[in-house]
């Protein structure tokens, strides 16, 4: 799960890292109002989490509370690259002097957290490890011995500057693998984290991405779980359902048993000169109201055209989805054709109650993926 | 080179107690394996599927000389349930549950790495099968599999279900089939398996199946070249029309920034020289093996 900015900031701010003053204007009017109060120039920035959001103009700066009222009006209620604006960070516009990079992450293939320092901030890191691969450092911790001060401080070595920044910047990053750790971060990053002329760090920008699979954990995420700015309407409402879904571009529908399989199925389908609508995993021993509510959940997509369910039953039991695809073409106020394909756990009972409903089904994935583009 | 996955595995159940543990017990019991005893804390004395259970992972050690373990413990009890094992002595531990934070398998993984000779298997597994031996560490419906040559490595659940299916129709049968997991970071990985398979006399060829989401693909499409790999190599890819930034389904299927895509695993693959299939049954034909085995 991805945190908003100021989220975020004020997650880093109650660990102690500097973030600029600033508060959240969902319209013009607080805009002006926030502006006012910091009395000095301004820095509105767009809430969607996206990335490039500077480039498609959802970063602009305010020289005073009229302009910030103006530029709000703009942003608030526009879209950048798909997403909405419903908020805007409004935040005094920082005196740069120099500008660093700063991460935690997950390194998948270390198998455990790096962190990341560069003193080239405020681009995107993957254009710094391109131009200036000297320029960032990495640090991959041992979980059992974690990452102190003084360990930043060792890394940040290489690093030419004075002792100021190097301490300030190591206890930036030392509290950065701590909230990683503390609140199940996949990644927790700043860019830039300015130095202003008085030689103060500051996080101009920050990113946080919650481990989906410890919400449980933190119970400051998980009361926005069910809201989350990337998510599209439909993806909202899956969510809500306990259902692993994600919009694509197309007009066929799928649904399967398993993320590999499904992700094989729109594959497939693809092969087969169609365009996959969505990606929909009952996963493993669905019951049929899962299988009953996905099910409406595609049929009301308006773009889908036909749906193709793929069931390989292991603890799925094919009779158990056929009933709740039953229930769930009767409960929906759009009907569309579908094909299905059953194979595995009582696989001919689940095809008996199918037929009986005038729904054929397939034992390969292959005939189902030809006949729904048929459909 | 001993095995890395024991073929004469001594099994202990962790979770056994759970709807999902005592089911599985029972089948991986009919499907021959010798499940020696099941743990679950404060339900030691009991009996599921007439194999003895036990609170502590350390007693079936002891008592039974147990080997391997399957984890069937929810999530948040996961890390636990793994740890405990690895200071019992448990060798093979296989964790079926999903949805372990990654902090915790950072952590427990560490720990395995440190203990030598701990192997990890998931988490977020269906496990492991080898058919030969009538030894089923998953729950994997054993009837897609049959004693065979062909050695499965996979990210997935019902998708290795459907290529195994594939592999079993054409006659090929499967030596071993183990999921190494659909998380983000997993234990045992695709080019130790690979490495195994090399060595096992009975396995003639390899199936790789990968998905978008970190570099795994990548780096066994880099060992099967730098070491000229001597057996046939078929890979399959899911996920090729995968957005950027979504997780599909599984937690490590995610495309971030240039990092994961189908396309880079599928020209890693074929710089490597492995024909990497464009649907599940086209594998069992792409196989090159030898003549004797075709």
């Amino acid at each position: 799960m991805k945190l908003f900015e100021y989220e975020a900031k004020d997650l880093l701010r109650r660990n102690g890292i500097s973030i600029p003053i600033g508060y959240v204007a969902y319209n013009s009017e607080e805009a002006e109002g926030i502006a006012r109060g910091i009395g000095k120039p301004v820095v509105l920035k767009a809430q969607v989490l996206v990335s490039g959001r500077g480039k498609s103009g959802g970063i602009r700066v305010a020289s005073d509370a009229t302009e910030a009222r103006s530029i709000a009006s703009d942003l608030i209620g526009s879209t950048i690259s798909g997403h909405r604006v419903d908020s805007l960070l409004v935040e005094e516009k920082l005196e740069i002097v120099e500008q660093f990079y700063a991460s935690v992450t997950i390194d998948r293939y270390a198998r455990t957290h790096v962190v990341l320092a560069s003193t080239s901030g405020g681009v995107d890191i993957e254009e710094t490890a391109q131009t200036s691969p000297d320029a960032i450092l990495r640090y991959w911790v041992d979980p059992d011995i974690g990452f102190s001060t003084a360990d930043a401080v060792g890394m940040l070595g290489p690093f030419s500057m004075n002792d100021n920044d190097r301490s300030k910047f190591a206890s930036v990053i030392s509290t950065l693998y701590k909230v990683a750790l503390e609140h199940d971060a996949e990644l927790v990053e700043i860019n830039p984290l300015v130095r202003t002329p008085s030689g103060e760090l500051i996080a101009a920008d920050a990113r946080l991405v919650a481990d989906d699979n410890a919400l449980f954990r933190n119970p400051i995420f998980r009361e926005k779980s069910f809201r989350r700015g990337e998510d599209t309407p439909r993806e909202a409402e899956a969510r809500k359902q306990n259902l692993a879904y994600v919009d694509l571009d197309g007009d066929i529908g799928i649904i399967g048993n398993g993320a590999g399989l499904v992700m094989s199925t729109i594959d497939l389908v693809q092969l087969f000169g169609g365009r996959p609508g969505n990606f929909l995993d009952i996963g493993g021993g669905a019951q049929t109201e899962i299988i009953k509510g996905g099910l409406i959940l595609v049929m009301l997509k308006p773009e889908v055209r036909a749906i193709l369910i793929n069931i390989l039953g292991g603890i799925t039991r094919c009779d158990v989805v056929a009933q709740g695809i039953i229930e769930g073409l009767n409960e929906s106020s759009i009907k569309k054709p579908i094909a299905v394909r059953l194979m595995g756990t009582n696989e001919e009972e689940g095809a008996r109650i199918l037929h009986q409903a005038g729904i054929n089904t397939y034992p390969n994935m292959e005939e189902a993926a030809a006949e729904v583009l048929k459909l | 080179m001993t095995s890395i996955i024991n073929k004469d595995p001594k099994v202990v159940v962790q979770g056994i107690t759970g709807r999902e543990g005592t089911l599985h017990t029972a089948l991986m019991l009919s499907y021959g394996t010798r499940i020696v005893a099941g743990v679950t804390p404060g339900k030691g004395g009991q009996q599921v599927q007439n194999v003895p259970v036990y609170n502590h992972v350390s007693e079936a050690v002891n008592n039974h000389n147990a080997d391997t373990s399957i984890i069937f413990v929810p999530a948040p009890f996961a890390r636990n349930a793994v740890l405990n094992a690895i200071d019992a002595g448990i060798k093979t531990v296989v964790v079926i549950t999903e949805g372990i934070p990654q902090r915790d398998v950072i952590e427990f993984i560490a720990k395995a790495n440190k203990n030598g000779d701990v192997t990890i298997i998931g988490p977020n597994t269906p496990g492991f099968i080898n058919p030969p031996n009538s030894v089923k560490v998953g729950i994997m419906p054993a009837h897609i599999f049959s004693p065979g040559i062909i050695g499965i490595a996979s990210r997935s659940g019902t998708l290795t279900y459907e290529i195994a299916w594939h592999v079993t129709n054409a006659g090929l049968g499967q030596s071993m089939c183990v999921g190494i997991g659909g998380d983000p970071i997993v234990g045992l990985g695709f080019t130790k398996l690979l490495e195994m398979f090399k060595d096992d006399e009975a396995t003639k060829g390899v199936v790789l199946i990968g998905e978008i989401g970190g570099n795994a693909e990548e780096l066994a499409a880099g060992y099967i070249k730098e070491t000229n790999y001597p057996k046939p190599v078929v890979a399959y890819i899911a996920g090729r029309l995968a957005p950027p930034e979504k997780r599909m389904g599984h937690a490590g299927a995610i495309v971030m920034g240039n990092v994961g895509t189908a396309k880079s695993k599928i020209d890693a693959f074929t710089a490597a020289g492995v024909p990497v299939a464009e649907k599940p049954s086209d594998i069992a034909k792409l196989l090159r093996l030898g003549e004797e085995n075709r």
